[in-house]
């Protein structure tokens, strides 16, 4: 397998459409869950993936590591990893090998991470020991000198999962997604079952071993406030499509579509008790998204054309890309 | 129960503790510690309680809706002392003045019942409304103060709509009787992005519109600075910082409430 070390993306996604699709006695159902996205990952970045619950980030996060599962199908475009081109074409064996050597995930309930009738050992034993490929006592030094890096004892090894805090739990989950030091690192909704102080903690521990081994990691999460800690770059998904995306600190300056400057508007910040408003109107329902800009029901610059034409992504400045015809119209 | 000018809601020296463990290996684990506050009648406010999980903030509303008894200490809702509710009389008008909103808007309501019902329930059992005619009115009333209408709602089943829009209905729910005093846990930690803060000024209407108190419990220090009138912290069952809401999160004092506002993740 080649690990080209170039300055080429580690990640790239090309017009992907995942839907979940349904026969039931001729009652089918379709659900356009991640409906044509394009988006790059950079060497050695934390790209942050934003949006509402329902909006597709998980089923896309899905479909990248290639974890499908009737009824998802993959109904158009591919993934590409540096190491592991077209990903969605690959047979099972030989993900199995990329799969926590190359690509690795932090899911969100640590709980379910770990099996809880054995020892947090056996899961690191589970997980990573073919792919490190070293004699058990050589191994499990690798293991205790990385679980320090996250600041844990190595006790901790022949403990339970329940026998771990929430906080150490999740920190074990990551020293486990990052044993074998990984290309990439999915991290989906990680600190979301966490308390605020620990949720810091964990996000400044993620964010440190990125740094150290030169990872880059696709961070999703609801929560903007950890895309502004966290993020180099983020993109802001609504109803299955990305809908802009730039450096984080330009987005939330400077943000051009109207979801995403209703969301930097919306966000209560101590200090300042002015006024927040709501976004009118509800999520959309992806079995049946709104024609055209699946935005124009809730967005405030809706133009007749947003009703029937959907527009596609523009770019706007070096690095700064938005889809939405209000905003092509302001810089033509 | 007791006079006019009696607090709405008064908690003096309120401690709760759970017993874990066997015969031999007893364990008293003190969740509420010491509580004492009050809130005025006749002067309508967001009362924030902020702190972790297993801060005890949970337990104390649990005490609050009387869902639970202290171990020690005395909570008088206006006047009276909750522990002198026994009968089921006493309880229905205890209720109809103090209701609860719950965090999981998925989670509060039946799946497999319509949410219309819910508000016709609540009516009946804690209103006038002695035939349908009525329930259906005055939960058309309650909608309407949240934003909703009956059309909107009725026949509808929770899967059905979104999460901010089944927290409204919750909201919609507890206004039926016409309660003095609201408490609302984690009320918009489930609720997405771009409805949560719909659902915050919502407490600010019913505040400043309805006269209505509420206990807004949440550890998102954000929120609780936009709508709080005053907060108190709490840290493993004690109350460790207590006041007016901008003052204290403007400028906290004691270690564990600096923590917490240094924790906050913000653009």
């Amino acid at each position: 397998m080649s690990v080209p070390g170039g300055a080429g993306p580690v990640l790239k996604v090309s017009g992907l459409k995942a839907y979940y699709r349904t026969k039931h006695f001729g009652n089918d159902r379709e659900v356009k869950a991640v409906d044509g996205v394009d988006f790059e990952v950079r060497r050695n970045e934390i790209y942050g993936l934003a949006g509402e619950s329902s909006c597709g980030k998980t089923t896309l996060v899905k479909t990248i590591a290639a974890a499908l599962k009737p009824p998802l199908e993959i109904v158009a475009g591919r993934v590409d990893f540096a190491f592991a081109p077209d990903i969605l074409r690959m047979k099972s064996d030989e993900l199995d090998k990329l799969r926590w050597r190359h690509l690795s995930y932090i899911v969100q309930g640590s709980m379910s991470v770990f099996n809880p009738v054995r020892r947090i050992r056996q899961s690191f034993i589970d997980f990573a020991f073919r792919h490190i490929n070293k004699p058990r006592a050589e191994f499990d030094q690798q293991v205790e000198a990385h679980l320090a890096r996250v600041q844990l004892d190595p006790s901790v090894l022949n403990a339970y999962p329940h026998e771990l805090s929430g906080g150490m739990r999740q920190r074990a989950t990551i020293a486990l997604a990052t044993i074998c030091r990984p290309d990439f690192i999915i991290a989906d909704e990680p600190t979301t079952a966490l308390d605020v102080i620990v949720q810091k903690n964990v996000l400044d521990m993620i964010k440190q071993i990125q740094r150290e081994m030169g990872s880059s990691v696709l961070l999703v999460t609801h929560d903007l406030g950890v895309h502004a800690h966290m993020a180099d770059r983020l993109g802001i998904m609504y109803a299955g499509r990305i809908v802009e995306e730039g450096p984080a600190q330009q987005l939330f300056a400077n943000p051009r579509h109207p979801y995403t400057a209703h969301l930097v508007a919306s966000l209560p910040r101590i200090g300042d008790a002015t006024v927040r408003k709501g976004l009118e109107g509800s999520p959309p329902n992806l079995a049946a998204p709104p024609s055209g800009c699946r935005f124009h029901p809730r967005c405030p610059l809706a133009m007749a054309r947003c009703k029937t034409e959907a527009p596609a992504m523009a770019q706007l400045g070096s690095d700064h890309r938005v889809a939405c015809f209000a905003v092509e119209a302001a810089n033509p | 129960m007791s006079g006019k000018d009696a607090p709405l809601l008064e908690l003096s020296h309120v401690c709760k503790d759970f017993v874990r463990g066997g015969l031999l290996s007893r364990q008293r684990i003190r969740a509420v510690d010491d509580v004492s506050f009050r809130i005025e009648s006749g002067r309508p406010e967001i009362f924030t309680i902020i702190g972790e999980s297993g801060s005890g903030k949970s337990t104390l509303a649990s005490m609050i809706l009387k869902l639970a008894q202290p171990s020690s200490g005395s909570l008088r809702f206006m006047g009276g002392d909750l522990a002198g509710i026994h009968n089921r009389a006493a309880r229905l008008r205890f209720m109809a003045q103090v209701q609860p909103i719950f965090q999981n808007p998925f989670e509060a309501f039946n799946p497999l019942k319509q949410l219309d019902h819910y508000l016709y329930m609540t009516a009946q059992r804690f209103t006038a409304a002695k035939d349908d005619a009525a329930a259906v009115q005055s939960a058309d009333e309650a909608l309407k103060k949240v934003g909703l209408s009956l059309s909107e709602v009725r026949g509808r089943y929770p899967h059905e709509l979104s999460g901010g829009q089944l927290q409204r209905i919750a909201v919609a729910r507890a206004l039926i009787p016409s309660p003095q005093l609201i408490v609302a846990d984690e009320p918009v930690s489930m609720v997405d992005a771009s409805l949560r803060m719909s659902i915050v000024n919502l407490f600010k209407t019913l505040r400043d519109d309805l006269g209505i108190s509420i206990i807004y419990i949440t550890h998102d220090l954000a929120t609780a600075y936009y709508i709080s009138d005053r907060i108190i912290i709490m840290q493993q069952g004690k109350v460790v910082e207590a006041g007016d809401a901008k003052t204290v999160l403007a400028n906290p004092q004691h270690p564990y409430s600096q923590q917490l506002k240094a924790a906050v993740l913000s653009p």
